[in-house]
């Protein structure tokens, strides 16, 4: 009581809380803010020598070079393509391997299968690029090896411009698959064990329980979880396409981050890479908005 | 709870194990093949022989790759990141999230301040003009270029957040009453009760700083002063042998690139792997608290 009545008068406001925050302010201000002052460049032509404020402005010159292009619009597909059939694999896989782990009794057994699967997870893409370049060279022994055996034509999974994508694909979901069984794996957790055991004594079966019980306690989160995830339609995976695509697949293969690093940082335009970004960043912005404002309304998620 | 096991029921249960060891095993079995090549001998693996054991167990490529300076001078590097860098962004965390947690009434203005960082979550400048900044701020060539501008984490602040905000208020109130500050409160109350959101923080920091080799790639422009994923980067998708000293050189003619490289992804790998199982259970909740608040 004594406390409330003192925060009233305000005795308890503590310069301390301001001066903790004063670090991470200033970083964020320099790195995160800063950059955006950059994105005045998008419709410039920008000069090295003359930096940001003295380079001429040109208007929407670099969009229109980008939409005549016809490289922009590949991009943007290939973007869109790969980036959603990740969104749907890495939706649906989790939930099901989720379901398969609820229905085995043996605990060791249970926790070993997914220490195990979320292995892949916490390897960075260049490791792994290096794993994957191995593993589907057509001179390797395993998975061209086992399409010859069955009688069919080794693939060259990484050089071969229609089936890259779904390379990308799945690998993405091998990646990622074990680690998004964790959040349903801790859901699962939260059922009320009486459900199952009213749902025994009248007789359902496994099947029933799981379809009855079980996968209407995930539907939340699998609500939440497809919602927030939709923000990250333009990310189509960056570290991972970098460091497996090459020349021969860039026609299916690349994807916007790919192609404003090749443009921006490689060929030095920065104007142009800088309106890709823009134009990234901008429908990226109102993506996240709109899923994040659905999880709000739907599930009355809050970020804090 | 459950009594029988009906016929069909043992069915399932026996094809849904051999299903979950089959999903294990591919999650699994690439990493035992490089594992393999690695102890292999470079004929062995040249020709394709080798497949999860290995043929010819030879130590030849460890022996180079800790031999290699390149190689050492990257994994120091890293070692340098990774402890400076999770010890700048923990504190940073810590000390955002904390005043952040407190209610408007104690902290006037702490709203707007908690959006002045998740904003950030959502809206950036992306590649180009970020690396501007780093470079108008005198980062390029420094360890500084891969930890400063990646150190306020806004995901990681609103984990901590949420994760001080279930403390519960009658600690804190009976130790201003016995005038204690807001710093000591944070260290002596609020820091012990949020270790499982501290340690699943921690993990994930660490996994970033070892993992991350996009920012050494744009950041450096001397190989010298590559963390070990840039490194390696190098090593495996452009082997540049103009980047090579002689005795590098010298070394790949000796060794097969492909058990030589297998070698380094291992110890590149392995730290981590030995790491995280350690934190399983810490992550779980942690994770379940950053991502979903019924």
């Amino acid at each position: 009581m004594r406390a409330k009545k003192a925060r009233r008068k305000g005795l308890l406001i503590d310069k301390g809380l301001y001066i903790m925050m004063i670090p991470a302010l200033i970083l964020v201000v320099i790195y995160s803010y800063g950059p955006l002052f950059g994105l005045v460049m998008a419709f410039q032509r920008y000069d090295i020598a003359r930096g940001i404020f003295g380079s001429p402005f040109i208007g929407l010159e670099n969009f229109r070079y980008l939409f005549i292009n016809p490289n922009f619009p590949r991009v943007i597909w290939n973007t869109v393509f790969m980036s959603a059939m990740k969104l749907v694999f890495r939706f649906i896989v989790p939930i099901i391997v989720a379901l398969l782990l609820n229905e085995v009794q043996q605990i060791r057994f249970k926790r070993t299968i997914q220490t195990v699967i979320y292995l892949p997870y916490f390897v960075s893409w260049v490791a792994l690029s290096g794993v994957f370049i191995n593993l589907l060279s057509p001179s390797d022994r395993f998975v061209n090896e086992i399409i010859k055996a069955l009688g069919g034509e080794p693939i060259y999974f990484l050089g071969e411009p229609k089936v890259f994508p779904w390379v990308m694909i799945i690998t993405d979901t091998w990646k990622e698959f074990g680690y998004g069984t964790i959040i349903y794996m801790a859901a699962l957790t939260s059922i009320d064990p009486s459900l199952y055991e009213a749902a025994c004594i009248d007789g359902a079966s496994r099947f029933q329980r799981a379809w009855h019980i079980t996968i209407p306690g995930l539907v939340p989160i699998m609500v939440l979880n497809g919602i927030l995830s939709l923000g990250g339609l333009l990310n189509a995976g960056f570290d991972q396409v970098y460091n497996l695509y090459n020349p021969l697949v860039y026609s299916t293969g690349d994807i916007l981050d790919t192609y404003v690093y090749r443009i921006g940082m490689q060929e030095a335009q920065y104007d142009v890479a800088t309106a890709v970004g823009l134009i990234k960043s901008g429908v990226s912005l109102v993506l996240v908005s709109a899923s994040y404002f659905t999880a709000y309304k739907v599930a009355d998620y809050r970020i804090f | 709870m459950i009594l029988h096991k009906t016929r069909g029921e043992k069915v399932f249960d026996l094809f849904n194990g051999i299903l979950l060891i089959i999903l294990a095993l591919l999650c699994i079995l690439p990493f035992i093949h490089i594992l393999a090549l690695s102890f292999s001998s470079s004929a062995a693996a040249t020709s394709g022989k080798v497949a999860f054991w290995p043929v010819d167990l030879s130590l030849n490529s460890y022996q180079y790759a800790f031999q290699n300076p390149a190689f050492l001078r990257a994994f120091g590097v890293t070692l340098v990141r990774v402890i400076l860098g999770l010890a700048i962004d923990m504190a940073i965390t810590i000390f955002a999230a904390y005043p952040l947690s407190k209610s408007n009434g104690q902290m006037p203005g702490r709203t707007i301040f908690a959006w002045i960082f998740v904003v950030t979550m959502f809206i950036g400048g992306g590649m180009i003009p970020t690396y501007m900044v780093v470079t108008m701020t005198g980062l390029r060539n420094t360890i500084w270029a891969l930890i400063l501008p990646s150190a306020v984490k806004p995901f990681n602040i609103t984990v901590l957040l949420n994760f001080f905000r279930q403390t519960p208020k009658e600690l804190e109130e009976s130790a201003l009453i016995d005038g204690a500050s807001q710093m000591r409160i944070l260290m002596r109350i609020y820091l012990p009760l949020a270790l499982p959101a501290l340690a699943t923080l921690f993990i994930f920091d660490t996994v970033f700083h070892w993992n991350e080799w996009f920012s050494g790639l744009i950041y450096m422009d001397m190989k010298a002063n590559y963390p070990l994923q840039t490194y390696l980067q190098g090593v495996i998708i452009e082997p540049d042998f103009t980047l090579l000293d002689i005795n590098e050189i010298e070394l790949m003619s000796k060794i097969s690139s492909k058990t030589f490289q297998s070698a380094q992804i291992m110890i590149a790998t392995v730290p981590i792997l030995i790491v995280y199982p350690f934190f399983q259970k810490y992550f779980v909740k942690g994770l379940t608290l950053g991502s979903l608040k019924g």
